[in-house]
């Protein structure tokens, strides 16, 4: 477990940071290190340069903005788990972020290298992509805005390009009278969920207004349920409403390994999309 | 202070903790030495293949590479280089293991080469500079697959890939059993492979002194004597005198770090080829590749039954995966610590069990924490748990039928043990008694109204297993190629306090504590007056280690052995001082007192003093006060007891969640509860892991899947519920403290607790039997087929 040799430079600033990526052929970012470190202990990753940039104060902490929520790159997941502006706003990227590995984990990695990473079986994604959070990019000429859902492309690849950093994720504000609930099957042996699916509902009048569901886990990608979750608008939400509905989560292409086929996977991610609907539609008041 | 008398059985706390638990204590890795430099092994990638050359001149030329070394060196160093096997059957094939392969390699992890380097990353590089040209041939992993035709063929000396074939009881008198059985259930299992998961890494530091021709080796072993002298008789080419094998701080072996790795010996040639002090520490990766796995038997077993639901006989037949190569005791775990528990607690006239043990491409399987008894115990309680379904007794009547009763102690069994002591029935109504089991039984049975809710499920298993390794002739007369006992010395100091030399060497267990508790019962002593020197070779007399529950029945007892010796010359000395007879003397708080005159006494630490003054000294008794015994016990002990295991299935993902575990343990006189509560938790962490989680994976080219802690799952805290224990206590009838051996029963009893907890809770859906891991797909799909 002792990485290939590598160049470290710390930058103090974003236009630091992103002008160091020019510095040599291959450049990663590190921030919170629990992404990047065991790629590199494992030699899956071999940088030539590192560009901690952890010390940015800039890229980090939670604010209200317009009808939302800012959460600065550089924030960490046990910063996310509990913060109240999240908790007020959209709850449902707290709890996710409270179910990334442990509290030593949580302490160190952050919401942007966890997106960019981009693991298949991350917490956090199918979260941003049910609330439908916006990813800001920044690069030495220029910013830009991805959604969530448009943001991870395929396996540990997102629409980050190579001259950008990830600089903040800003999340709609899901308003009240709205239940959130992240529920997750977790790997028996790495901690990272197997499925996890994300899931709010709005409840006006004893009928559903507004939905959001993806799940984690279960294809390179998170599954965008989205347009599902939508489906139960203008209904009483019921459980079976929500079953029927769930029936459309059918994964292209789901991923298997030693612990779970690609078939067990596609049915546990119906079986927690369930789950989290009718948790979600309880919890809302 | 005042001396504790009741400070055995005490659940004082661990001596050893403070510095173990701030980071203090002291592991191979952590030590650095002068000049020391940094070894990486270069190991196969490919489970089976001929090595057609080895390439180290780009690695070599590498800055900072100080030397690569194949199998052609080992010779240029005096080295054998071969790991032995240390247990023999009539019918063992014992290929030969060469350090570092050189013709062709074994398996997924087997060393051809070492880099050594003036640091980690440096040989880290230079290791995936060095160019093996390997020719990949056709692998297998599964035992009773590679005794067939067709097999890839792994050692010339072993045809068919057979390692051994071995049978224990009798096969006649045991099909009689079978031809008459009013009744017979049958089970066809995988008692799958596991990965010991110590958590410090294996590590070694060897450091050759070219001048006095001695080697000093800093080693991740549980038993420092052993190890140096398997070396010294096999591997590394010097005599046992020159060898210095040192365990500091041992962090968890369960059974891993017994055996004689080829690493220990590749290090110690690098020192001796460099001159200068060489270093390795495994990766978690070369940890899962390289050290000895455990269990991985198929196996069907049988138990006929007459038609009130007595055991008439029990037959087994196994497949035991050695792997690549013999590692140290693996011949003895599959079938003398195996078949030899197959009688468990009931009374069964007819036993016959066979065992093929067969090579594979895979890592060697050895002793791990429960040895051959887990695997035994597995296979009994599934069959009690299905014999209770099949007769309609249930499991509670069904064992308690054929449980022996305590007046026929001591119990000769089928299959050549005899059983001292036992008293089974107690146990199992304690645990009934703390889990409720009426309440239980109708919970689950309004549970199964809803058959498409979660269902519960309650699991018995009513273990014995043999600790204590023992006697050394027995052992001998079986294959074991040392002995048995464990050997302790006591040297009292003028002041009287006490130094214990022990050969039982700790990897955590907290041995420093409970042999402390010991000398300071017998000598009325506070524990702080009593050290305990273990795990170096030049300090400590030969010892056999810690390994098998041994330590407290083997170890304790030689150390209760030497204390009662330094007794008897204390009061020797005492009734000198004290102008009376030694007989008429009684030791009592501290002191020697003539009995019937309390006030007419001398006090330990005067007579310890007068040991080394000799001023006022019996004639012809020699000064001072120290004493050694090597204790060789009559018998192995046998804790038993009665696991029951509440669990929760959910039909819809196949998911299993704990509720309930009750233990209750006959572990007979316990030195120090904590202590062994504490065993016990970690049994049942790992066995319980065993039953749900845990499992090595080789795919068909012999690659292993659950190469990191990414993709093999050992149970964490979180998993796992506050388990409710108690004990019966039955004293072990034959060692001075009556004591048994605690530290594998929690792996031994639950397995087939949680199996037969899962397996009730989906009774109705009429499924006989399901292999452990049971994973929720597993469970998932055994619903969802039906």
């Amino acid at each position: 477990m002792y990485p290939a040799q590598f160049d470290y430079k710390r930058a103090t600033s974003v236009e630091e940071a992103l002008a160091l990526l020019t510095e040599a052929d291959d450049v990663k970012f590190i921030a919170g290190g629990h992404s990047l470190i065991p790629m590199m202990k494992l030699r899956l990753a071999q940088p030539e340069m590192v560009v901690d940039i952890a010390r940015i104060d800039a890229l980090r902490g939670i604010t209200e903005e317009g009808d939302g929520v800012r959460i600065g790159a550089l924030t960490t997941h046990a910063e996310i788990a509990a913060s109240s502006v999240l908790h007020e706003h959209c709850g449902l990227i707290a709890e996710a972020a409270a179910e990334i590995g442990d509290t030593q984990v949580r302490n160190r990695g952050t919401i942007g290298g966890n997106i960019a990473h981009a693991d298949p079986g991350s917490d956090l994604p199918a979260a941003l992509i049910a609330a439908g959070a916006t990813v800001h990019l920044q690069s030495a000429s220029s910013t830009r805005t991805v959604a969530a859902a448009d943001f991870f492309l395929d396996l540990l690849t997102t629409d980050l390009s190579h001259d950008e950093l990830v600089v903040a994720v800003t999340i709609p504000s899901l308003g009240r009278s709205t239940g959130c609930a992240y529920l997750k099957f977790e790997h028996p042996a790495s901690g990272y969920a197997v499925v996890g699916a994300a899931a709010w509902v709005k409840m006006e009048n004893r009928q559903c207004s507004g939905a959001g569901l993806a799940i984690n886990g279960v294809t390179a990608t998170p599954f965008n349920g989205n347009e599902i979750a939508q489906s139960l608008v203008s209904t009483d939400a019921s459980d079976d409403r929500i079953a029927a509905a769930v029936e459309s989560v059918q994964p292209e292409d789901p991923m298997a390994d030693v612990f779970a086929s690609a078939d067990y996977r596609a049915h546990l991610a119906r079986v927690f999309a369930k789950r989290a609907l009718v948790s979600a539609r309880d919890r809302a008041v | 202070m005042s001396p504790v008398n009741s400070v055995l059985g005490s659940p004082i706390k661990r001596r050893e903790d403070p510095a173990l638990i701030t980071g203090k204590g002291k592991y191979t890795d952590d030590l650095k030495v002068f000049g020391m430099l940094s070894a990486v092994m270069v190991r196969s990638p490919f489970a089976h293949a001929r090595i057609k050359s080895i390439d180290t001149a780009a690695a070599q030329a590498m800055p900072g590479v100080i030397a690569v070394y194949t199998a052609a060196d080992a010779e240029a160093a005096g080295m054998p280089g071969l790991v032995p096997v240390g247990w023999l059957l009539d019918t063992l094939k014992t290929p030969p293991h060469p350090m570092l392969a050189s013709e062709k390699v074994n398996h997924v992890g087997d060393a051809v080469a070492v880099v050594v380097a003036e640091d980690r990353y440096v040989a880290r590089d230079a290791a995936d500079a060095v160019l093996v040209d390997y020719e990949p041939l056709s692998a297998c992993t599964n035992p009773k697959d590679a005794i067939s035709d067709g097999q890839a063929q792994i050692h010339d000396e072993a045809p068919s890939n057979i390692a051994f074939d071995w049978e224990i009881g009798d096969q006649a008198k045991t099909a009689a059993a079978f031809a008459a059985a009013a009744e017979t259930v049958r089970c066809d299992l995988r008692n799958q492979r596991l990965i010991p998961h110590a958590i410090e890494p294996r590590a070694v530091l060897a450091d050759w002194n070219e001048a006095t021709g001695e080697m000093t080796i800093h080693l991740t072993t549980q038993n420092p004597h052993v190890h140096r002298l398997l070396m010294c008789l096999s591997s590394i080419g010097l005599p046992e005198h020159k060898v210095r094998v040192i365990a500091p701080e041992v962090g968890g072996g369960f059974g891993s770090k017994i055996h004689h790795y080829a690493d220990e010996t590749i290090i110690a040639m690098c020192s001796k080829l460099c001159g200068r002090p060489v270093k390795w520490a495994a990766t978690r990766t070369e940890t899962n590749q390289t050290d000895a796995h455990g269990r991985d038997h198929v196996t069907s077993a049988e138990l006929a039954l007459d038609q009130d639901g007595k055991i008439l006989g029990l037959r087994v037949s196994t497949y035991a995966n050695m792997g690549a190569y013999l590692s140290t005791f693996a011949p003895a775990v599959p079938t003398y610590l195996y078949g030899t528990l197959l009688s468990g607690q009931y009374d069964i006239p007819a036993i016959y069990g066979h065992v093929v043990g067969a090579f594979t491409n895979t890592s060697p399987v050895d002793a791990y924490r429960g040895a051959g008894r887990p695997e035994a115990t597995f296979l009994v309680e599934r069959l009690m748990h299905l014999a209770g379904e099949a007769t309609g007794l249930g499991p509670v009547e069904i064992r308690k039928r054929n449980f022996l009763t305590p007046d026929q102690f001591p119990f000769e069994t089928q299959v050549a043990l005899t059983y001292d002591s036992g008293n089974y029935g107690p146990a199992m109504d304690r645990a009934l008694e703390m889990l409720g089991y009426e309440q239980l039984l109708a919970d689950q049975e309004q549970r199964r109204q809803s058959p498409n809710g979660k269902q519960i499920g309650i699991g018995f298993s009513a273990y014995i297993e043999a600790c204590g390794l023992a006697p050394s002739a027995v052992v001998g007369s079986l294959g074991a190629q040392a002995g048995q006992w464990e050997s302790a010395e006591l040297r009292v100091h003028p002041t009287g306090s006490v130094t214990v030399y022990t050969g039982s060497s700790s990897t955590g267990q907290g041995h420093k504590t409970s042999f402390s508790q010991i000398v300071a019962d017998r000598l009325q002593l506070d524990v702080s007056q009593v050290e305990v020197i273990q795990g170096d070779t030049d300090l400590v007399q030969f010892g056999m280690g810690s390994y098998g529950s041994r330590s407290g029945a083997v170890g304790g007892s030689a150390i209760a052995r030497s204390t009662d010796k330094i007794l008897d010359k204390a009061k020797l000395i005492a009734g000198h001082l004290l102008e009376a007879a030694p007989e008429d003397l009684d030791f009592k708080d501290g002191s020697f007192c003539v009995r019937g005159s309390a006030d007419h006494s001398v006090a330990w630490g005067d007579v310890a003093l007068q040991a080394y003054l000799a001023h006022n000294y019996p004639e012809n008794l020699e000064p001072g006060l120290v004493a050694s015994a090597f204790y060789d016990p009559e018998n192995f002990t046998y804790p038993f007891g009665t696991h029951i295991c509440v669990v929760e299935i959910d039909p819809e993902t196949g998911t299993t969640e704990l509720l309930r575990y009750v233990a209750v343990d006959d572990v007979g006189n316990v030195i120090n509860p904590m202590i062994v509560d504490g065993q016990i938790h970690g049994g049942l962490a790992q066995g319980i892991g065993q039953a749900l989680w845990e499992g090595a994976h080789y795919d068909e080219d012999g690659q292993l899947l659950t190469s990191s802690l990414l993709d093999y799952a050992v149970p964490k805290m979180h998993n796992l519920i506050d388990f409710e224990l108690d004990r019966t206590v039955t004293p072990c009838p034959h060692n001075p403290l009556g004591v048994k051996g605690v530290g594998e029963a929690g792996a031994i009893a639950s397995p087939p607790a949680v199996v037969n907890a899962v397996m009730d809770a989906l009774a109705p859906w009429k499924i006989q039997h399901l292999d452990m891991p049971l994973t929720s797909e597993k469970v998932w799909a055994a619903v969802h087929s039906q």
